[in-house]
């Protein structure tokens, strides 16, 4: 097992190489530099090229790349060309609020997604069915901003119970009570991605539900609920938990449209920020630790799989 | 003392918005230690039968469309889920056809085996343990031990069916289904199976009823036999009785497919044509279009079920053997 972990880290550096080479040549295909941004319309083309001189703009993009590269491998991800600053420390400063987020979505993920799919799949044809598979459809389907605004419109403006935008620090006066600022960001993250879960259990509950092993347990004379959760859901788990990892890398691209709509002081506000400002070391530095992070959670996904499933061995 | 006693059993299974009937009119008995073969070729209801007696067909197409399931004086179809529940797996239990995929795959087979006894029994975990170990020991896998940890993608499906007789056997059922217990597994492993299961009946005088398509290992093992087709018993006799006087030409044509050994026996083809399908509507007899025997009468009016001798019952209108 750790052998087998180890092998996969090593198998990450290609692919994160590939990525962070693309990330980079795409970054700067898009119109636009630094130095006039940073500078505004009233400046002259020599103060222009004076600052992008400065930042080392103007070589060519293969030397920029290899420089950038050079720092990443001594663990430097550069200097943000708008805030002055370390860019590990710009993405620092968002990482408290994407990370909390990220926990509360999860938490609704498993809270919601989970029992809501065994009991649909246990009901199978049932109004509850019914209203789950409707629902799910519903929030699936519906962009991530406009339940967003939606939920603002409800328990924000009308019944005031949560606020509707920002994000002060644990750390802040309110402490853990700041958290009822995520409550409605977490909600609008989880919902389509509880919605898939809720599909998913279900579809492989009741493919598990057809396999001959579920008919031996129903003759042993065990309650169907027992039969439910401990043979076909723990089944029906292998097949789920492979799909953890896709409902993550769809996270973090809706969790970028959530941070703005509610505009809350994440990573994903930073990233978007950052483009409108061709800030490119921390678009760079930030998509690459997306990147890592997603391969981490591939690999843990492999793990649980192979512990899931005993018929699999990790080599 | 009569144990299972079926009268009349009928099933439908629901397709398209109607119900098909898959067994019709089905009605047998079986004895307490004593083995009841069912014998037909595939699709005639072998397995629907058994398991509307194990009450296994909840949830699926299949109804129970009329008569009873009598087992030991109480009407099975007549008792509330939680008290049917009590008698699947404690008094009754089911091994099925297929070994390699009737074992859940996630879990430890000693688990597995342990848990019915812990739906039934008031045991503590170590109890149940012993009795574990037991069970695989008298199934004779070797080295129990170290099998109570295996998972089942780990075990031959010889030793698979073994695990599952284990499993039927953890509470000492007054009822064994054995349902085609070895059509899966070699043929050198088939006959230990079977010898198996005979010499367990021996020790704990439990009934078995035997499902299969071959009457070779119907003859063998059976006390008395009940040949189905397309839903029905055609032929329904002592094991003995059956042998030396057998009737339906049916029965005769599956004989034909029995790998002949000692028996001199005309038909060693096996039955012409194929079972017809559930949504075939065929007057009269339903073997006439493959029967060797068939006469006008036979296309036009079904036969009922008489008796040919004592205790021999025969549905055709033309019974081979020699009627007393
Ligand atoms: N769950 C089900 N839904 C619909 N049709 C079914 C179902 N189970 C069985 N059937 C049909 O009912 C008929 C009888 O099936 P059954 O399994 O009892 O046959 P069998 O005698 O056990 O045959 P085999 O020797 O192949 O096991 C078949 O035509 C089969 O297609
Ligand atoms: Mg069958």
């Amino acid at each position: 097992m750790l052998v087998y972990a180890l092998n996969r880290t090593l198998t990450l550096v290609p692919t994160l190489l590939a990525a962070s080479f693309l990330v980079f040549m795409f970054i700067h295909l898009i119109p636009g530099d630094p130095a006039s941004i940073l500078l505004g319309d009233a400046a002259t083309p020599e103060e222009v090229a004076e600052l992008s001189r400065e930042l080392g703009l103007d070589e060519p993009l293969w030397t920029q790349y290899a420089l950038w590269l050079a720092n990443v491998l001594q663990g430097d991800l550069g200097t943000s060309v708008f805030f002055r600053e370390p860019v590990l420390s710009v993405i620092a400063s968002g990482a408290e609020t994407s990370i909390l987020l990220a926990t509360m979505t999860m938490l609704w993920i498993v809270l919601f997604g989970v029992p809501i799919g065994i009991v649909s799949a246990i009901r199978q044809g049932s109004w509850v069915d019914q209203a789950t598979s409707g629902g799910a459809m519903l929030f699936a389907s519906v962009p991530t901003f406009w339940l967003g605004l939606y939920l603002i419109l409800i328990f924000s403006v009308g019944l005031g119970w949560f606020p509707s935008s920002g994000f002060p620090s644990l750390a802040d006066e309110g402490g853990a009570s700041n958290l009822r600022y995520l409550v409605l960001p977490s909600l609008t993250l989880a919902a389509p991605n509880a919605a898939l879960i809720i599909r998913l259990i279900r579809a492989s509950m009741l493919d598990v539900s057809r396999e001959d092993h579920v008919r031996t347990a129903r003759a042993k004379g065990l309650h169907p609920a027992r039969v439910a959760i401990k043979h076909i859901f723990r089944n029906a788990l292998i097949a789920v938990s492979a799909a953890f990892g896709f409902t993550f890398a769809a996270l973090v691209s809706e969790a970028v449209v959530t941070e703005t709509v509610f505009s809350l002081p994440g990573i994903g506000r930073l990233v978007v920020q950052s483009i409108l400002r061709r800030d490119y070391p921390v678009i760079q530095g930030v998509i690459l630790i997306i990147v890592v992070f997603y391969m981490v959670i591939n690999l843990l996904v492999d793990l649980a799989y192979a512990s899931l499933d005993p018929r699999v061995s990790l080599k | 003392m009569v144990l299972l006693d079926i009268r009349d059993l009928d099933l439908s299974i629901a397709r398209g918005g109607e119900l098909l009937p898959v067994v019709q009119g089905i009605s047998f008995t079986v004895e307490e230690n004593e083995t009841l073969g069912i014998v037909g070729e595939s699709g005639c209801g072998k397995s629907l039968t058994a398991l509307a007696i194990m009450g296994l067909l909840e949830g699926s197409a299949v109804r129970i469309a009329g008569g009873s399931i009598h087992f030991q004086g109480r009407n099975l179809l007549a008792l509330a889920p939680v008290e049917r529940r009590r008698v699947m797996g404690e008094r009754m239990a089911m091994i099925f056809q297929e070994p390699m995929t009737s074992l859940n795959p996630v879990y430890r087979i000693g688990d597995q085996i342990g848990e019915a006894i812990l739906q039934h029994r008031r045991m503590s975990r170590k109890q149940v343990h012993e009795r574990v170990l037991e069970l695989l020991d008298l199934v004779r896998i070797p080295d129990p031990e170290r099998l109570i940890d295996s998972f089942p993608h780990q075990m031959s499906g010889g030793q698979r069916q073994r695990v599952m007789i284990a499993m039927a056997l953890a509470c000492d059922p007054k009822l064994l289904i054995a349902d085609e217990p070895t059509t899966a597994l070699d043929v050198t492993v088939q006959k230990d199976v079977l010898e198996l299961m005979h010499s367990l009946q021996t020790r704990t005088g439990m009934s078995i009823v035997l499902i299969s398509h071959d009457l070779a290992v119907i003859a063998e093992t059976c006390d008395k036999v009940a040949v189905m087709y397309r839903g029905r018993i055609v032929e329904h006799a002592a094991t003995s009785a059956l042998f030396s006087n057998m009737s339906h030409p049916y029965t005769l044509g599956l004989l034909g497919s029995i790998p002949a050994h000692d028996q001199d026996v005309e038909w060693l083809d096996a039955i012409p044509g194929r079972v017809p399908t559930l949504d075939e509507l065929i007057s009269g007899c339903a073997f006439h279009p493959r029967c060797f025997a068939a006469k006008d009468s036979c296309r036009t009016v079904d036969p009922v079920a008489a008796a040919v001798a004592p205790a021999h019952f025969v549905r055709c209108h033309f019974p081979q053997g020699n009627s007393t």
